[in-house]
């Protein structure tokens, strides 16, 4: 068939160029913070996850340890757990695929996955959006790093406010309704907080400890958090085209019942 | 070169985390607290790292640039900027800024 013709390859295509075209900020900012050209791949190329990746240059841009740096990434990282668990029940990737597609398993390739219900489409929205963003994703990495490393002074350009956009802007589509909006900024002054008293980038472990402990005693809706950076189907959203149920809406947590491929 | 180490320790980290789901048995992980878990910390994460990026310079905190930064990044995204428009939008607030001579 023609593949072009499938609605989630198409899809899959979109988010690819939105979401690999941001990886030229990621790219700057991670040689204006320190780390070299081939250590800004390495993260690109094996890491693959936008939010640990800017976290990891995030702690470090502000002074934090290896060690505190690697922490924020990892536990950012959670996440793609609990998305690999769901699409392993959407997709059953064997053999080989499997392992490939772990590492393809980031925000936006669940969510052009689960936004489908044909099981064939769900499998190829997946491929498309992270076979897609991986190669584009690496290839604007280069070219940030690559621009970046000419700037000069970073903070003449305004890199450290980009740095502070972006993660609002990864957060952003996260704080729908009052409790996302409560945890970030219980969060924030916790983090306020501690800055004075520990080490550079361990606020930010404190802050991860405080929301896991709000997360484990109070009882919200279970995908509180997991939406994708860029939601892939958002302008259908806007032309109401699908059911006002936020078909594109991410849910790995949603109850067993609604989740496809539950295996019970 | 340790940063190295460290930065190559997240990456096997990181792609460990993408194994478990597809590898653990999806009854392991059906508490619905986990997966709530993994939601409010990456909520928390991000918002701990905001401010960090906007207020802190090593152990102390201060407002500066990068506070205009954060707020034209706000105003971007409450217009429904892409993610692109919202990262130049911080970065050109900050270098307006600092040029008028805030730091």
């Amino acid at each position: 068939m023609n593949l072009l013709a499938s609605p989630a390859v198409r899809m899959g295509i979109s988010i690819s160029i939105a979401t690999g075209l941001y990886g030229v900020s990621f790219g700057a900012l991670s040689v204006t913070s320190g780390l070299t050209f081939w250590q800004t791949m390495a993260l690109s190329l094996l890491l693959f996850s936008g939010g640990s990746q800017f976290a990891f240059i995030g702690v470090v841009a502000g002074g934090g340890s290896g060690i505190a740096a690697m922490s924020a990434a990892t536990l950012l990282g959670m996440r793609n757990g609990i998305y690999g668990m769901q699409l392993n029940a959407l997709l059953h990737p064997t053999g080989w695929r499997k392992y490939v597609a772990a590492q393809l398993t980031i925000d936006e390739s669940t969510a052009t996955s689960s936004g489908q219900t044909d099981p064939a489409e769900q499998r190829r929205g997946f491929w498309a959006a992270g076979i897609g963003i991986y190669v584009l994703w690496n290839l604007f990495t280069a070219i940030g790093a690559l621009a970046g490393s000419g700037l000069g002074d970073p903070k003449q350009w305004g890199l450290d406010g980009a740095a502070v956009a972006a993660f609002l802007g990864l957060l952003w589509p996260r704080l729908k309704g009052r409790e996302p909006v409560a945890i970030a900024v219980v969060c924030a002054v916790a983090t306020v907080i501690a800055v004075p008293f520990v080490p550079a980038g361990v606020p930010i472990l404190v802050a991860a400890v405080v929301a896991a402990v709000i997360g484990w005693f109070s009882h919200g809706r279970s995908d509180e958090g997991l939406e994708p950076d860029v939601d892939p189907y958002r302008d259908r959203h806007h032309h109401g085209r699908q059911d006002s149920h936020s078909p594109g809406r991410l849910s790995p947590g949603a109850s067993s019942d609604e989740r496809p491929g539950a295996a019970e | 070169m340790s940063l190295w180490i460290w930065l190559l320790i997240a990456c096997a980290l990181a792609y460990a985390w993408k194994l478990v789901g597809y590898f653990v048995p999806a009854r392991l992980l059906e508490d619905p607290r986990m997966s709530r878990v993994a939601g409010t910390m990456t909520i928390g994460l991000l918002a701990s790292l905001t401010v960090v990026n906007t207020f802190a310079t090593g152990q102390s905190l201060a407002a500066d640039a990068r506070l205009g930064a954060l707020v034209a990044a706000g105003v971007a995204l409450a217009l429904r900027a892409p993610f692109l428009v919202v990262v130049l939008a911080g970065a050109g607030t900050a270098a307006l800024l600092r040029i008028l001579g805030w730091n």
